[in-house]
């Protein structure tokens, strides 16, 4: 016996639009079930994981923080994967995003210069991603070299990299000997929104982004352009759009966004380079971008929901004794079943039963 | 059961006697007769949403004989085909094969009844070869007993030559024209030892030859008992072949006759319901300047399996139609191509539209002086399967029509272009503005030919303009094509459709192993000359 997924004639729009509201009860349903197998109460983990942290200013301003840098590479995202060019790397992109963006308060340092310096690193922040995110698609384009694979490993040179700096030129000599640089002036950090809060200015940076990428992805002729080579590379030629400017192009975007996310953590929220200065932003990205259905407004709804429960988890790990690696367990759980979720709309299920081998 | 299916692969026999009397064994171990009904549709319906592609529909095709399913362009055949296949499921009606009611959850169970289909579009993986493409096709039965790819690979060769579709196994599909690639669907499909085979216009794009040859083929399998069920638009192969004919119109059956005691003309008019129309001949127009010219456009082959084509030389006036007639796979792909700047020639001065060198411009440029091309294929070159017609529409006109104003797209204006071009061509479709791949295939092509022409260019190059549409549209696509050149147009046909040319060219040329003949008045030559010269002789007083 063996299952086997049959295309469906026709998907309704009110299945599509269901698809990730059902994929997030199920997921939820499936977390329920493993705390409640680990001895706790799903019921009050609900109510620490998702009630609390709704209700509670504090912890929204911290869902808020998290959500900038989600929201901010997953965007990006959405171009690669609306062409059909899979950059699993925006992590490395955020990390060097970080690093070309810190070149210059380091640099100037105990001067206190004013606000312009900022500007310009988070200008310099963009490129520094955005030139590093040009290196897998140029393999591509002239040599064919496969973006997955290529993307993914100068991740682990952009982390080593920093590990090097941080430990080497970069290190803060007060620091302890700590792998870290020194903090940044003030000039070179991001504004604070509110008083007594720690939501900085690069909220309305992704709000900004997210806004000019609707705009960009759904009415103009460089969006329509991703999206004929996305689903037919011949059609695109016929149209007179060059597929490999079209991939640089995407690749530059998503890993100039990420790069900004980059900077942007680091000038409003961290204020100094260390090593650990992604949650792994950059890999969970790629769930919020599918989870928003690649579509820069749904990659906010499913920022809200990744950091709901990343806060939620932090919160649990108090209260509940429950380990913080559930919430990214709870994120796989989320990715599969939106993936599982898109699958079924698509297609149907059925179960094909094989007799029984006569060989 | 399942042992006879897997004779044909893991056999060793030679050629279409051995196959063929290997279907028969298939066919002699589920009945011992060679006649009876062999399956009945009964009052089959098929709803898209609010609009009826099949209503109430009844079709019976007996053991041993050819059943043409005819209709105009968009009248349900292929859905009716689809559903008998298992790829749709009907809203009502049943399907009795051999006398049993029977309910396809998808093609799967149809193939293991023996139902083999060739559809109209090709389903096939662009980036494998054609082996492995025939490969994943056949059911798991016949992979394995014995079964390797190089024996496959062998057959295939065999298979091909037995019945005139010669392919090689090794070659991907994406280097494949749209002939080539309709060769594996057939052998894929007869490589399957069906019990019922359909064939969803199997010789739009295939040359006279080898529909005469895949015709031998489909008598001897009649004859060893198989059905078939065959879609065509052209109405004397369905004389020649078929015993028994079924008429749909407008989701509805019109009628059922014996075509070979009918005529062309009143086939046609049951079709269409009315009489069908020949080409005018335009009204007298004056032969202007050259406007489109090709001097020695030599271009080696992009990848080993492509042609190179060969110092080519052409030249196109305003108010003319130059046709080019050959056997698809000698160059026709990438001659179009290299005209219409997919491919760049060497030279700027090797292609000149209006004097203009414009051998080293992109597609784009081109347009920008007035040119429009259409290719062959419809789906995923000329339009993209998921998109909405009106931004099928953009696709081509994006810089000629006001389309994008400081790089955004006026979505509103390209709808109001395609709705022009759908009421102008007749594009029968379903919905208000439906994704290209729900259009039928003939009312996608009236699209992409009719896009290109409200274009209103002053140069249009355009690859198979009719493959697939109905006799009625074919007219009004080639009634546009001469009505464009009377303006003032110069165009130029690729087609290996001998009629279309002869009845609207000004002067033929025909291309073989990427050389061009000269071009001599449509007038000069004859139909035997051409077919030599398309079968490659040397013709140098063709006149
Ligand atoms: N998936 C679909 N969704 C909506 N409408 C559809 C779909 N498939 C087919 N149709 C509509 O059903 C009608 C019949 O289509 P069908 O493909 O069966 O025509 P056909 O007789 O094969 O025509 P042709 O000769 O042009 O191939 C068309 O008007 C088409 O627009
Ligand atoms: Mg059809």
């Amino acid at each position: 016996m063996r299952l086997e997924l049959v295309p469906r004639a026709s998907v309704s729009p009110i299945a599509r639009a269901l698809s990730p509201v059902i994929a997030i009860v199920l997921a939820g349903l499936m977390a329920g079930l493993v705390i409640a197998l680990m001895g706790r109460s799903p019921m009050a983990a609900f109510d620490i994981y998702i009630r609390e942290p709704l209700g509670d200013s504090w912890a929204l301003q911290e869902m808020g923080i998290k959500m900038i840098p989600l929201t901010l590479i997953a965007t990006g995202l959405v171009y690669c994967f609306r062409a059909n060019l899979w950059n699993i790397g925006a992590e490395g992109q955020y990390t060097m995003g970080a690093i070309v963006g810190a070149i210059l308060p380091l640099a100037t340092q105990g001067m206190e210069l004013g606000r312009w310096l900022l500007v310009i690193a988070l200008i310099m922040g963009a490129i520094g991603g955005a030139v590093y995110a040009l290196i897998p698609s140029y393999l591509r384009v002239r040599l064919g070299v496969s973006e997955i694979l290529s993307s993914l490993m100068l991740v682990y040179i952009a982390q080593l990299f920093l590990d090097y700096l941080v430990r080497g030129p970069w290190r803060d000599p007060k620091g302890f000997n700590f792998p870290q640089s020194v903090m940044f002036d003030t000039g070179s950090t991001l504004p604070i929104l509110f008083e007594e809060g720690r939501l900085h200015a690069g909220l309305i940076l992704a709000v900004v982004v997210v806004l000019a990428s609707t705009v960009v992805l759904g009415w103009s002729l460089f969006g329509y352009a991703i999206k004929v080579i996305g689903s037919a590379p011949k059609a695109a030629g016929f149209s007179g759009f060059s597929a490999s400017r079209i991939s640089l192009m995407v690749f530059a975007i998503s890993g100039g966004l990420a790069g900004l996310a980059g900077i942007v953590e680091v000038s409003g929220q961290i204020g100094q380079l260390k090593p650990s200065i992604s949650a792994g932003y950059g890999f969970t990205a790629i769930t919020v971008a599918f989870l928003g259905r690649l579509h820069p407004l749904g990659v906010v709804f499913g920022a809200f929901v990744v950091s709901l429960t990343a806060i939620g988890g932090e919160n649990a790990q108090i209260m509940l004794k429950l380990p913080l690696d559930l919430t990214t367990c709870f994120q796989g759980f989320l990715l599969l079943c939106v993936l599982a979720a898109d699958a079924l709309t698509s297609s149907s299920i059925r179960v094909v039963r094989t007799p029984k081998k006569e060989a | 059961m399942e042992a006879d299916e897997t004779s044909t692969v893991a056999g060793d026999s030679e050629k279409q006697t051995q196959m063929l009397a290997s279907i028969e064994a298939g066919l002699a171990a589920d009945s011992a007769q060679n006649s009876g009904l062999l399956v009945q549709m009964t009052g089959i319906t098929k709803r898209f949403g609010s609009f009826t592609a099949n209503d109430s529909i009844n079709l019976g095709v007996e053991r041993g004989q050819i059943h043409a399913l005819l209709g105009e362009n968009g009248a349900g055949k292929s859905t009716l085909m689809k559903i008998l296949n298992g790829l749709l499921r009907p809203d009502e009606g049943e399907i009795v094969w051999n006398g049993e009611a029977v309910q396809f959850e998808s093609p799967q169970d149809a193939a293991k009844l023996g139902i083999s289909m060739v559809f109209q579009h090709f389903s096939l993986f662009e980036n494998m070869s054609v082996l492995d493409n025939i490969a994943v096709a056949l059911p798991g039965s016949i992979r394995q007993n014995g079964f390797n790819l190089g024996r496959l690979s062998k057959r295939i060769e065999e298979v091909g030559e037995a019945y005139g579709l010669a392919l090689s196994p090794h070659r991907p599909v994406y280097s494949l024209s749209a002939g080539e690639r309709q060769r594996i669907e057939i052998i894929r499909a007869l490589l399957r030892d069906p019990k019922l085979l359909v064939l969803d216009e199997p010789t739009s794009v295939l040359t006279p030859q080898e529909a005469d040859a895949l015709f031998v083929t489909l008598e001897q399998l009649a004859q060893k008992g198989c059905g078939l069920l065959y879609i065509s638009h052209k109405l004397d192969e369905v004389q020649r072949l078929c015993s028994k004919a079924t008429i749909l119109r407008g989701g509805k059956l019109v009628g059922e006759c014996d075509p070979r005691k009918e005529d062309v003309r009143s086939l046609a008019a049951m079709m269409v319901g009315s009489h069908v129309p020949e080409v005018r001949s335009p009204a007298l127009h004056k032969i202007g300047d050259v406007r489109l010219e090709v001097e020695a456009l030599t271009l080696p082959a992009p990848d080993p399996h492509a042609k190179s084509l060969n110092h080519i030389m052409l030249s196109v006036h305003g108010g003319e139609v130059l046709g080019i007639a050959g056997i698809a796979g000698n160059g026709q792909s990438e001659l179009f191509a290299a005209l219409s700047g997919e491919t760049l020639a060497p030279q700027a001065r090797t292609i000149l539209i209006d004097t203009m060198p414009v051998g080293q411009l992109d597609i784009e440029s081109r347009r920008a002086l007035g040119a429009a091309f259409i290719p062959e294929q419809r789906l995923g070159h000329g339009a993209v399967p998921g998109m909405a017609l009106s931004d099928n529409l953009v696709l081509s006109r994006h810089g000629t029509d006001r389309l994008d104003r400081y790089g955004m797209v006026n979505f509103r204006r390209a709808r109001r272009l395609s709705d022009d071009v759908i009421s102008k061509f007749d594009v029968r479709i379903s919905g208000k503005n439906p994704v290209a791949s729900s259009l039928s295939g003939g009312n996608l092509q009236k699209f992409v030919v009719g896009r290109e022409i409200l274009a209103r260019p002053g140069v249009l190059v355009v690859d198979q303009p009719t493959w697939g549409v109905d006799a009625g549209a074919a007219v009004a696509i080639r009634q546009a094509l001469i009505n464009l050149a009377a303006q003032g147009a110069a165009v130029l046909v690729i087609s290996q459709d001998l009629d279309e040319l002869f009845s609207i060219s000004d002067r033929m040329a025909v291309l073989h192993e990427g050389s061009l003949s000269a071009a001599l008045p449509t007038g000069q030559v004859t139909r035997e000359t051409i077919g030599l010269m398309m079968a490659g002789s040397e013709v140098d007083d063709a006149a």
